[in-house]
């Protein structure tokens, strides 16, 4: 399809200062089981093309299905005249636009097709099982979702770059239930790219079992105390803190306003860079998009920047936006949407101290696990999470588990209040397979990876009584 | 786009082998979507998608594909008869499924509309106009959406609408904005103009001093976009069949004993809302289910999965279970009194980012945002800084409600998630007292 696209696009480039097209083909297939139930495979094969046009300050997009002549003729045409139209009224002046030229490939081991969908729906049905150990477990999940991604962009400058990727999302998720209170566990959603040795990775094998065990625990453990305390948050809960309350702010386009209307501002400015004490000095962040089995590693944004690996923030200041000359994090979610900023790999690098150290330094405080719930205003200040698991910390060890845990707090202060950081061993790599944002709104994957922290101070809470 | 779509079904029906039977969606649109900073452009442009969704079945036993389509037979086609070989190829290593259910009384309805919306570059130079010199930050999402489904018994649906949602906010400083909405079918040149300057006129308020107030229990006013984004988290999973019986459902202590105040009735009104009345497995809806009725939980949103799972009689509700055309019943309180009703608290415009603090509870938190008044004595006094509140649902709608209005706002709902949506809601504002905020 490439070289059809190629051929088309050659025709009909009209003479104007920057024009681009940007070919997304996405394949990508649904096994599921839910309560021991083999539910209908679902697959989903979609295609299109995204024309962007800059001349005379004016810029211009058109999107369409219809990959004929005649319909990439009329979608180019369209988003000329959308640059007609909005020349003289933008907001920006486009300046120069890259035209750049590279390939892109995810590394993967072993191929989704290579496992027949029979044996996928075994390996699931077995997962499901495993959850159903008594009447308490009323709910199950299991499913695999591989995503298989191609785009071509080009440029009328002789610009062209080509990704291929393929990414599983494997899932498992528990629901246990006594009269009026239900608890979750679940395992895996953030999602990797790579092909099915991401199972064995990540062990997905067995913890049907597990998740379970420890719905069940927590359906008979006490609530969440409401106190301040030290908060220990696992990689799993750290992703999300990491997204919402790093991420989101650092988006250049939020700090300029772009997303006011609709996912936020930034309690973030521009002349916060290069001075601003956003962390401790432990707070280590970086985009990166050279570790290949995290979900948004790739060669270059979809405005044709080259993607590097760059410190955002260093030794707790805040060094770089999310967006501009330094990250290339230009991203659309499709070739139906136009690309804006958007974090992409975004982790905290690991430390130097081990799980056990982290643990045993506690006096009075608590251990989350998983994120279960998520807000945050439209800063990206004020924030309550709510985690699956807990457990309590009492001089230097783990000890009462606690259903219902959720603790909050405020960006600019939480960061600086982290007081350990985990080391290699406790770093994983992880992500969020959903990020909505945008006007037009797009859903876009996300990866994080963290080690495991320990912030000093934090208000903590449980449920309803 | 009608045709297109009923020639494709026809084509499907030709490739079906024995013993086989399909179900079919199709949804399409062609927008435009402009987006405005700081009063200019920043973002404009169209997108044209058409997909279709085929679940293919034997017996029991089924699979669905979902393809882009070209809008080109000779493109389309082919693509089509590769996505039933595919599912074909699938359906031997599948085992029945004992909760499909589909219809098999055909039922085709057509609901088709004119397009009366203007010419882009008409509203865009108005819109840019006006808006000339102010902070006005938001979207002009407008154009047809297509929607219809097809059976191999026949059964054919169709559904067009042509509208226009522009969402935008007018902001004074960092955070503090009037949130606004011009939506609808006919777009009037002077009816945003008067939009516009309504929420220039609350910009002014915004201009003054802005209060912070410590946590604790404040009496409020939600306005009707306010208590839509608490019915919204509501809806994701609180009012299906499949999540009450999992135990999934925030609602899990309403279906026990728990009740919430007799002014409160809610339904699925599929006759006043701007969706489709058919779904995905050929069930047309009914015009109305009343989902809670004084206050009590009357009955859940069943798709023909869970009808069949939980031996019952399907409702028509989509494979999510989630409402679409949701409306709750108006109250006594006149709107016009609501500042002197309120006398000391906070009147609040707008909420963000709600999830739940302890589900089972109904327990949840949010934001407060935009424009957001301290009032003292009917009169509002000042803008409030961003707080974020955490309360259940028992005593929102429940034991701390005061009143709902009479009057009621009609809100299409702005989602463009995949394509733009066709939800909406009718909604009262609602007086609260004892509401907590937290930080």
């Amino acid at each position: 399809m490439y070289n059809t696209i190629k051929d088309r696009f050659q025709k009909i480039i009209p003479n104007v200062e920057f024009c681009s097209l940007r070919y997304v083909e996405e394949q990508s297939e649904i096994l599921s089981v839910r309560q021991n139930i083999i539910q209908a495979p679902s697959s989903s094969h979609d295609s299109g093309v995204m024309f962007t046009i800059m001349d005379k300050g004016g810029l211009g997009y058109a999107a369409t299905s219809d990959l004929t002549e005649q319909g990439l003729r009329n979608a180019i045409k369209l988003a000329q005249q959308w640059a007609e139209l909005s020349r003289n009224k933008s907001l920006i002046h486009f300046s120069q636009m890259p035209h750049s030229q590279g390939e892109y490939y995810s590394t993967v081991k072993k191929s989704w097709n290579s496992v027949s969908t029979a044996d996928k729906l075994d390996l699931l049905l077995e997962e499901s099982r495993q959850c159903h150990q008594n009447d308490k477990i009323v709910d199950s999940q299991a499913y695999l979702y591989s995503i298989k991604t191609k785009q071509l962009y080009l440029t009328n400058a002789g610009g062209e770059i080509i990704h291929e990727q393929e990414y599983l999302i494997p899932s498992l998720q528990v629901t246990a239930n006594h009269g009026i209170d239900t608890q979750y566990r679940s395992f895996g959603e953030s999602g990797r790219q790579g092909g099915l040795e991401i199972l064995d990775h990540i062990g997905f094998v067995g913890k049907g079992t597990q998740l379970a065990d420890e719905a069940l625990q927590l359906l008979a453990a006490p609530n969440c105390p409401t106190e301040n305390m030290d908060l220990v948050l696992a990689p799993d809960q750290m992703m999300l803190q990491i997204h919402e309350s790093i991420g989101h702010p650092l988006e250049l386009d939020r700090i300029l306003g772009d997303e006011r209307n609709y996912a936020g501002t930034s309690f973030v400015n521009l002349d916060m860079f290069g001075n601003y004490q956003y962390g401790s000095p432990l707070l280590n962040v970086t985009y990166d998009p050279t570790i290949t089995e995290e979900i948004a590693s790739y060669g270059f944004d979809d405005e044709g920047s080259a993607a590097k690996k760059t410190t955002i923030i260093d030794k707790g200041i805040l060094v770089n936006p999310l967006g501009g000359e330094n990250v290339a994090n230009s991203r659309a979610c499709s070739w139906n949407r136009p690309p804006i900023d958007r974090m992409a790999n975004l982790n905290v690098e690991a430390g130097n101290s081990s799980f056990n150290d982290i643990i045993s330094s506690v006096e009075r405080g608590i251990f989350m696990q998983t994120n279960l719930s998520w807000s945050i205003d439209d800063s990206r200040n004020k924030f309550q999470f709510g985690c699956e698991r807990a457990q309590l910390i009492e001089n230097g060890e783990l000890t009462q588990l606690v259903k219902n845990p959720n603790y909050r707090g405020i960006s600019a202060n939480f960061w600086r209040n982290l007081k350990m950081v985990g080391n290699a061993d406790t770093f994983k790599v992880l992500g969020v397979a959903n990020c909505g944002k945008g006007e037009p709104n797009q859903v876009i994957r996300v990866g994080h990876a963290s080690p495991v922290c320990l912030f000093s101070n934090i208000d903590v809470f449980g449920g309803a009584a | 786009m009608q045709d297109y779509f009923y020639k494709l079904a026809d084509f499907i029906d030709q490739q079906l082998q024995t013993n086989e039977v399909y179900l079919c969606d199709f949804a399409a649109e062609k927008s435009d979507f402009v987006r405005f900073n700081k009063g200019k452009i920043r973002q404009p442009g169209s997108v044209e998608q058409a997909y279709i969704n085929i679940d293919l079945i034997q017996n029991q036993r089924h699979a669905t594909g979902k393809i882009a389509l070209s809008g080109d037979m000779e493109t389309d086609t082919p693509r089509i008869t590769s996505l039933l070989s595919a599912l074909r190829e699938k359906l031997p290593h599948i085992p029945d499924d004992p909760y499909l259910l589909y219809a098999t009384e055909i039922n085709s309805s057509e609901s088709i509309a004119s397009n009366p919306l203007p010419a882009a570059n008409e509203v865009i130079n108005e819109i840019t106009r006006q808006i000339q010199g102010h902070e006005f930050v938001g979207i002009y999402a407008a154009g047809g959406i297509y929607n219809g489904f097809a059976n191999s018994f026949g059964q054919r649906n169709w559904y067009s609408c042509y509208n226009f949602n522009l969402d935008w906010s007018l902001y004074y400083d960092k955070d503090k904005a009037v949130k606004s909405a011009y939506a609808g079918f006919d777009w009037n040149n002077a009816s945003f103009a008067t939009k516009l300057s309504e929420g220039l006129e609350q910009l002014e308020i915004l201009k003054r001093k802005s209060r912070t107030i410590k946590p604790g229990k404040y009496r409020v006013y939600l306005s009707p976009a306010a208590l839509h984004e608490i019915l919204q988290l509501l809806s994701w999973g609180g009012f299906g069949l499949k999540s009450q019986q999992t135990k999934n459902s925030a609602l899990l202590r309403m279906l026990a004993d728990q009740n919430l105040d007799p002014s409160i009735t809610l339904t699925e009104n599929t006759q006043q809302g701007i969706a489709p009345n058919f779904q995905s497995e050929g069930f047309i809806k009914p015009a109305k289910i009343t989902l809670i009725e004084k206050g009590i939980h009357k009955s859940a949103l069943i798709s023909p999965r869970s009808a069949k799972e939980y031996n019952v009689i399907t409702n028509g509700a989509n494979n999510e279970e989630a409402p679409v055309s949701l409306d709750l019943a108006a109250g006594n309180l006149a709107k016009a009194d609501i500042l002197s009703q309120l006398d000391t608290g906070i009147y609040i415009n707008n909420l963000w980012y709600l999830n739940y603090s302890d589900k089972p509870a109904c327990r949840m938190t949010g934001m407060t945002r935009f424009a957001t008044f301290w009032v003292e004595k009917g009169e509002i006094v000042a803008p409030l800084n961003v707080m974020r509140f955490d309360e259940t649902l028992y005593r929102i709608l429940g034991e701390q409600l005061i009143g709902l209005t009479q009057e009621r706002d009609f809100i299409m709902d702005n989602d463009t998630y995949y394509q733009r949506s066709t939800s909406s809601a009718r909604l009262p504002g609602a007086l609260v007292d004892g509401f907590t905020f937290t930080l």
